[in-house]
């Protein structure tokens, strides 16, 4: 079978689209036109003007987190006895895929114990200047002993001043950080 | 003496010297306000606030940036013109300054015009002293020895020329139907009917071409801050610069102040007579609140467009409405 693009076959066969083009520019059609579209634009940003500036003012005005936002760890103590939660197994250290996490492991000593656990956490550092805020440490924790809180503004003068020690992320966090309501 | 102007109405010298000083002190106490106006305009426009930092409101925001200007050192580029690109800004700002002379405040009241001067050739006189800007901002562009300045410079010329004419010719309309230049006795001629329902192509015409004789958007091509950097004023810093963008409000201001007495009744309004200044102020910011609005609306046109849209259209339609304005005029 031959092929015939006039063939009344062929153009049965195909699904004929066509396109929808605007009408040609310039002219006094082109002319009107234009002034029409120029008014739709200044009802466009008139409209803008009512409906008033979406701007958060930053540093007075805080856009609320989500609950499950990622920000500084905490270290958390159990609230009746007020032993720490950590026992330094480590596994956050490992888990943490940005190496951030030191943790330096001692032997509770009874009658003066620490952790709820046989060994609690001697040294626990946190150096937030690698954190990437992925979430892994809390994940791996079997004690629930480390979770990611709500504060992002940590930006300090020195690098030195990120490295967070077990007192800092213990320490109750000034609480900056307003939380997004329930639905919003 | 050499009589400057053949005013109709004789005023003591130093009643002329007080209005000049009130009108100057009045239009640079508002420059600087209409920058922020501007500016929280535009903002709101999108969404935003605009400045709000420096002073209640914002308000100060004015008084910061000139100060930086100010502050700033005057830098002249090494291959520049010296006479010429110090000469550039100021010719601007000695054309505003002139061409606010003719905007009418209000009538004569107790043997004082509330306006500076009355020129019998008003409207002649606004496109003569009007014309001189124009030579600020080519030489401006031209003694900075930069090919951005110069092709700046080069595009507004050709840009001003172009528009010149419409506008002129828009204007005639107005003037064939109160049958004077003066911009009072235009004013005084529109107390049934203010010009902007008869001439409503020529204040269509008008305020285009405005636009385009003040360097806005849509038609900014002389500056052009995004591909030409700033046009002619690319090598000016610190006050210089500063002026330029001055003159720039200067020159809304007194286009407002033409169309708002030309063709929305000058200071006619209702309320007792010493309101008068008070009513073409409001217009004035009205047609200002306009420029702001388009500019906020509008993107820059293409050059090749700007150039069809003041000879194809403009032209023609502010011929033609001269030609039926002026066929209404012999006939009525």
């Amino acid at each position: 079978m031959s092929f015939d693009p006039k063939s009344a076959s062929y153009l049965d066969s195909i699904e004929v689209v066509e396109v929808q083009r605007g009408p040609k520019p310039g002219g006094v059609g082109g002319a009107y036109r234009a002034f029409g579209e120029t008014l739709r634009g200044l009802k466009t940003t008139m409209a803008r003007l009512i409906e008033g500036p979406m701007t958060i003012e930053y540093p007075e005005e805080k856009t609320p987190v989500y609950p499950r936002f990622r920000g500084r760890h905490k270290l958390h103590k159990f609230e009746d006895t007020g032993l720490e939660k950590c026992v330094g197994c480590s596994l956050c250290a490992a888990a943490c895929p940005a190496d951030c996490i030191r943790v330096v492991a001692a032997e509770n000593i009874p009658g003066d114990r620490v952790s709820a656990g046989e060994r609690y956490a001697a040294v626990y550092e946190i150096n937030l200047s690698r954190c990437i805020f992925c979430g892994y440490c809390e994940i791996a924790c079997p004690f629930d002993a480390i979770t990611m809180g709500h504060d992002y503004e940590m930006a300090d003068y020195d690098r030195r001043d990120l490295i967070f020690t077990k007192e800092m992320l213990l320490a109750e966090p000034v609480e900056r950080t307003p939380l997004k309501s329930e639905g919003e | 003496m050499l009589s400057i102007a053949d005013t109709q109405l004789a005023e003591a010298t130093w009643i002329m010297v007080v209005k000049s000083i009130v009108i100057f002190a009045v239009i640079f106490g508002v420059l600087p306000l209409l920058t922020v106006l501007e500016r929280k305009l535009i903002g709101r426009f999108q969404h935003r606030y605009g400045p709000n930092r420096v002073g209640p409101y914002g308000l100060l925001q004015p008084l910061a940036d000139v100060g930086k200007l100010v502050s700033k050192e005057s830098f002249r580029p090494e291959n520049a013109t010296k006479t010429l690109f110090i000469l550039g800004p100021l010719l601007p700002v000695l054309a505003g300054v002139l061409s606010l002379a003719i905007i009418p405040w209000g009538d004569v009241q107790d043997g004082v015009g509330l306006y500076g001067i009355d020129v019998p050739i008003g409207i002649l006189y606004f496109f003569a002293v009007g014309s001189i800007a124009f030579y600020g901002l080519l030489l401006g562009g031209w003694s900075s020895g930069s090919k951005y300045s110069l092709l700046g410079a080069m595009r507004s010329a050709a840009q001003l020329i172009s528009y010149e004419v419409s506008m002129g010719l828009a204007l005639l309309g107005v003037v064939m139907m109160s049958g004077s230049l003066s911009l009072v006795s235009i004013v005084h001629s529109q107390g049934e009917i203010w010009f902007i329902l008869p001439q409503f192509v020529g204040f269509l015409i008008f305020m285009l071409a405005g636009f385009a004789e003040t360097n806005r958007t849509p038609f900014d091509m002389p500056e052009a801050d995004a591909e030409l950097v700033q046009g002619f004023m690319t090598e000016y810093g610190g006050m210089r610069f500063g002026s330029f963008l001055l003159v720039e409000y200067m020159e809304i201001l007194v286009v407002s102040g033409i169309a708002a007495a030309m063709f929305l009744g000058g200071w006619m309004g209702p309320g007792p007579s010493f309101l008068d200044p008070i009513w073409m102020l409001a217009k004035m910011l009205g047609l200002v609140l306009l420029f702001i609005w388009v500019r906020a609306t509008l993107p820059r046109l293409r050059y090749d467009q700007l150039m069809s849209l003041g000879w194809k259209v403009l032209l023609p339609l502010a011929t033609l409405n001269v030609l039926v304005t002026a066929i209404l005029v012999v006939v009525t």
